[in-house]
């Protein structure tokens, strides 16, 4: 049902999970990142850099600490699985005049965080175009493993595919307490990373926007908790 | 400003009384054989010496009348001569149902007298060309609510608009303070104030405690802020002394629960003996279900309605409508029908469950009744023993006339920030003029210059220690000391989302329509149908379709939900099977709670309430000790498989809560393995896996520890951290000081991957910016509101000393209704990490076969 064999699992560490897409056995993070441990690779969707700033421009002033946040959270998770190759999966900032808005601080934050390993922006909806001073490639889709890594998933009953976009979450209803996370959306051959920036919000994972993309059984969702991910039951899933 | 006196005035005041009066009101009262009632004629005299007045009048005393005629005889009086738009009064309502009505009222009077006075209501239903129309030509008395007001004083005309103004009208002002939007209302009367410097304020009062607290609300407060200014008063005696009886039921008195599910065959045959009597209860659910037991008992067919505020407007109309004209014999009604509207002659007022406080019960008993000689009929009907006692004080207190709502408070400062936002959306603005404007009112008469910069500087730049946003800043230095609104378009933002209410989300309830009821085993189709009304998001999150709950009088079924659509078919089941939230909204009065302990602590009185209760209490004594009134009890004895510590503390369902979560958190650290507890507005139960009374009496825990006054730091500043309740009450600041936008309907598909939840802004804040001004705001709401951390403060300061502990073999008579109480919570903030851990065993047990 879920693409794994439920022995594998370690109660007692939900750290991270085994998710295998296409037989390809890749681990999932609990930060929310996937890794693929053959090439060290990392995979994050969805950073949404500079979000705050962009609805300041607008008169909205959230706080501006969310660029730090994202970055100093993906620096920990590429510093514990000593990632060698990262690949952000478009949408990583959340505009295209985000390069204007960025302090001078966290661009140095970033060049830290890209020294001695290679960096790939897979671009998005949101950025087709990515400034110079960000460093690393650019490229519309990558593969790994065989496995096509783009920011929009394509429409159909594909395979092999992991993407971002949709910012996926899900909501589950337990003990008469209601809980909604962000999650993984999967069904063996296909992959939905969760948003990882700081202020991305999700969408429900039984949202119509899910329908074209997967058949109805064979869904797998891992949530992603404070100090896990813990993959839950289909029918635990609540609609908003 | 030149004005023409009332020609007989001059000529007539030595004549005293008749003088106040034109000769064509004279001949009105006259023909109604009425004459002018002692605070009318005192209102009228106030008014002419343009003094700012508080009336406190009983509902009945013609409150409302006094309060305009001061207005309708300037109006008479001659011609006006005009240096704006030419409105004359503003009247402002709590409620836009209550300035319709008083509309109404009004212009029979008017048009007798045939008067030359134009009279208008504006509220949030005005079509938007009457309200364009108004701005330009207003009428001589516009009738409106705070909201209104402040979308007024956010247009650039405001000055125009307001230049002639004369009167301001604050009718139910008890009902108005006291919150944020008094607040708010505060803040416009004060820029009200720069634009109409002489106009007079009228406020109109129920009964409140301490008068002075509203007369300073409606003076303007100036230097030196050591005198605090008042405005007049005239108060009018209070009528005949309500009748009010406490409920004697024939069936046995419940140890728990807040139906009276035992007591409606008394209630409805009270219901029989009178001609129109409203039930009031706390919550939407307890109406529903008390509604539901009427109707199953009403073989005479007794029109009985149903109102609250969850119910959709148009059925709610209905119903007052059909009580005005005597077609209804009972209402049963949450706090909506509250406030001052007259819908009918009703005689008689049944309070089911607890009243809470003291004046909240004589405001409810105040709506039977409106002729002044006649006393009101009132009967309490308590759900519970405790409720019994608080149903004794609260009587005891309402015939010695004691009030119990404190009306003071200090100004927020998320309402500051928005209002600053329309000042600046009205025009540009000094930043030292506003200042001594708003501090002129009395929430923010203490407000210190520096916080003020700081709401100023959050409005312009968001207020961050990260200075990053100076080039997006919404206010800019015009060059000559002012500020003005960076862009036209943010004035608009400011009307989207300018008022101090912000509700919990909340979705349509919808049935589903004939076509779309299931055949059995197949899902509804979820579309068309009639709305019955709107239910909070919340709950409808933990429902499973399925699931049956009582809404509109009925049991409905849950068929599921679409955009913002909650389903719902009819069901046909007897009990529904979410059956409703505990307790009532509002927590237990400090007074009331006091009055209860001393009761409780005097064996003599016990004999004057009922049979049960007396008899329960002496058992309580025998078995276990009744609390002296300046001590606290706390029982340790063993229940179940588990350990149980039960503090008897009276101060309310918030109190508690906290007290219960930060308890359970120095349980935890002395190692007594809390696993949950349950608060109600009597007490604590807190269980535990290890044995209390050993752990005491070994000196392993001490109880003084325990409960010392030292909790309110670290450990609450360590449990907010997660704590669902500060998110909730940081949401509310965030929205109302325009950090985050309001969800409007309709627009909540544009994607909701987009929006940024108020709780990913609260983590962020709290982390990299913990002094910021909203998270001050919010810290603020939290301790005077859903934690109540003042009156918990006071309580462990009270109590220092005066612990008095009882180790029992087993449950004390006492503890019984506060273990029976539903809807514990658990323990530790690992909790929720704790569900996910479950939900995905769950999961792993089924995948490898086990049964779950």
């Amino acid at each position: 049902m879920l693409g794994l064999r439920p022995e594998r699992l370690a109660l007692d560490d939900f750290k991270t999970q085994p998710i295998s897409i296409c037989g390809k056995p890749f681990v999932a993070d609990q930060s929310g990142a996937l890794y693929w441990p053959p090439e060290r690779t990392l995979i994050v969707a969805d950073l949404h850099l500079e979000k705050g700033s962009a609805h300041a421009s607008r008169g909205l002033m959230l706080p501006p600490y969310d660029t730090r946040q994202t970055l100093l959270r993906l620096a920990q998770v590429i510093d514990r699985l000593e990632a060698d190759t990262v690949i952000a999966l478009g949408d990583s900032l959340h505009d295209t005049k985000a390069a204007e808005r960025i302090s001078a601080e966290d661009l140095e934050i970033l060049r830290i965080i890209q020294q001695d390993r290679r960096w790939v922006w897979v671009t998005g909806n949101h950025d087709p175009v990515i400034g110079d001073c960000f460093g690393g490639e650019r490229t519309e889709e990558i593969a790994l493993a065989g496995i096509a890594l783009r920011h929009e998933p394509r429409l159909g009953r594909i395979t092999h595919e992991i993407a971002g976009h949709l910012h996926p979450a899900a909501r589950i209803s337990i003990y008469g307490t209601s809980l909604r996370r962000p999650c993984f959306l999967g069904n063996g051959l296909r992959l939905i990373l969760p948003a990882f920036g700081a202020f991305t919000g999700g969408l429900n994972v039984l949202d119509d926007a899910f329908l074209p993309l997967f058949d109805d059984d064979g869904l797998a969702v891992w949530m992603l908790g404070e100090e896990g991910l813990y993959p839950i039951a289909a029918r635990l899933l609540r609609r908003d | 400003m030149s004005r023409k006196r009332p020609r007989a005035r001059s000529a007539a005041e030595a004549a005293g009384a008749e003088a106040l009066l034109p000769d064509r009101f004279a001949r009105w009262f006259a023909a109604r054989g009425w004459s002018l009632r002692p605070h009318q004629r005192a209102l009228l005299e106030r008014a002419r010496e343009r003094r700012s007045t508080l009336l406190i009048a009983p509902t009945g005393a013609g409150k409302t009348l006094a309060g305009f005629l001061p207005s309708l005889v300037d109006l008479t009086a001659g011609e006006r001569s005009q240096r704006g738009a030419g409105l004359h009064t503003l009247y402002i309502s709590p409620l836009k149902a209550l300035a319709v009505d008083v509309a109404r009222n009004l212009i029979a009077p008017v048009e007798e007298m045939q008067l030359p006075v134009r009279i208008e209501t504006r509220t949030a239903d005005t079509s938007v060309g009457k309200r364009q129309r108004q701005r330009l030509r207003p009428p001589d008395l516009l009738l409106t609510t705070p909201e209104q007001l402040a979308l007024l004083l956010s247009h650039a005309d405001a000055a125009y608009l307001f230049a002639d103004l004369r009167m301001v009208i604050l009718d139910e002002l008890h009902a108005l303070v006291a919150s944020k939007r008094g607040d708010l209302l505060a803040l416009d009367l004060a820029r009200l104030g720069t634009i109409a410097r002489d106009a007079v304020r009228i406020g109109l009062s129920a009964t409140v405690a301490r008068p002075s607290e509203l007369r300073a609300f409606l003076q303007p407060q100036c230097e030196p802020r050591r005198v605090i200014r008042l405005a007049d008063l005239v108060v009018t005696g209070g009528g005949a002394r309500p009748d009010i009886r406490l409920l004697e039921s024939a069936s046995p008195l419940p140890w728990a629960g807040h139906t009276a599910r035992h007591a409606v065959p008394e209630i409805y045959a009270a219901v029989r003996a009178h001609r129109l009597s409203l039930l009031f209860v706390n919550t939407r659910m307890q109406a529903e279900l008390l509604f539901q037991e009427l109707w199953r008992i009403n073989d005479d067919n007794l029109p009985i309605a149903l109102h609250h505020g969850s119910l959709d407007a148009t059925q709610r109309r209905k119903v007052e409508a059909a009580m005005a004209a005597g077609r209804l014999r009972a209402v049963v009604a949450t706090s909506t029908l509250d406030l001052g509207i007259d819908w009918g002659d009703v005689d008689l007022v049944v309070n089911v469950g607890a009243p809470k406080g003291a004046s909240r019960l004589i405001q409810r008993i105040g709506r039977a009744n409106h002729r002044l000689d006649e006393p009101s009929k009132a009967l309490l009907v308590p759900s519970n023993r405790f409720e019994v006692l608080e149903c004794r004080a609260a009587l005891d207190a309402a015939e010695a006339g004691v009030q119990d709502v404190v009306l003071t408070r200090t100004g927020a400062l998320d309402v500051l920030a928005q209002h600053v936002m329309g000042m600046a959306a009205a025009g540009p603005f000094r930043p030292d003029d506003l200042f001594a404007e708003v501090t002129s009112a009395q929430p923010y008469d203490r407000l210190s210059r520096r916080d003020f910069d700081r709401v100023v500087d959050f409005v312009a730049t968001g207020g961050y220690a990260l200075r990053s946003y100076e080039r997006f800043a919404r206010l800019r230095p015009t060059g000559d000391g002012r500020l003005r609104l960076a862009h036209p378009r943010l004035a608009q933002q400011y009307r989207m989302n300018a008022g101090t209410i912000v509700d919990a989300p909340m979705l349509r309830v919808r049935l589903v329509g004939r076509k779309g009821i299931p055949a059995p085993g197949r899902p509804a189709a979820l579309a068309g149908g009639r709305v019955l009304g709107e239910i909070d998001e919340g709950f409808v999150a933990e429902l499973a379709i399925g699931d049956t709950f009582v809404f509109g009088g009925e049991i409905v079924r849950f068929e599921g939900l679409r955009e913002t659509d909650a389903f719902v078919s009819r069901a046909w089941d007897n009990d529904p099977k979410i059956p409703s939230y505990p307790g009532g909204k509002f927590p237990l009065s400090t007074h009331l709670a006091s009055r209860v302990r001393s009761m409780l602590a005097d064996p003599r009185v016990w004999s004057s309430l009922p049979q049960p209760v007396a008899e329960w209490l002496e058992l309580q004594q025998h078995r276990s000790a009744i609390p002296a009134a300046d001590e606290v009890l706390v029982e340790t004895f063993p229940h179940g498989q588990r350990h149980h510590l039960v503090i008897y503390s009276f101060e309310g369902r918030l109190a508690h809560q906290t007290l219960g979560m930060l308890l359970t958190r120095r349980l935890e650290r002395a190692r007594a393995r809390p696993l949950g507890f349950v608060a109600n507005d009597y007490g604590l139960a807190v269980w535990t896996a290890a044995d209390l009374s050993q752990m005491i009496a070994g000196g392993a825990l001490a109880l003084g520890r325990l409960f010392d006054e030292d909790m309110l730091g670290d450990d609450l500043e360590a449990w907010l951290a997660g704590s669902s309740l500060m998110k909730r009450t940081f949401r509310v600041c965030a929205i109302i000081a325009g950090l985050i936008e309001r969800r409007h309907p309709g627009r909540e598909k544009s994607g909701r991957q987009l929006t940024v939840s108020s709780d990913l802004v609260y983590d962020v804040l709290r982390r990299h910016d913990p002094g910021h001004v909203l998270l001050e705001a919010a810290w603020a709401d939290a301790a005077s509101g859903l934690l109540d951390i003042a009156r918990l403060g006071d309580f462990l300061r009270r109590t220092k000393g005066r612990i008095r502990h009882q180790p029992l073999a087993g449950a004390s008579p006492l503890s019984v209704p506060i273990l029976l109480e539903i809807g514990w919570e658990p323990v530790h903030g690992a909790a929720r990490e704790g569900l996910l851990r479950d939900a995905a065993e769950a999961l792993i047990a089924e995948a490898v076969g086990e049964k779950t």
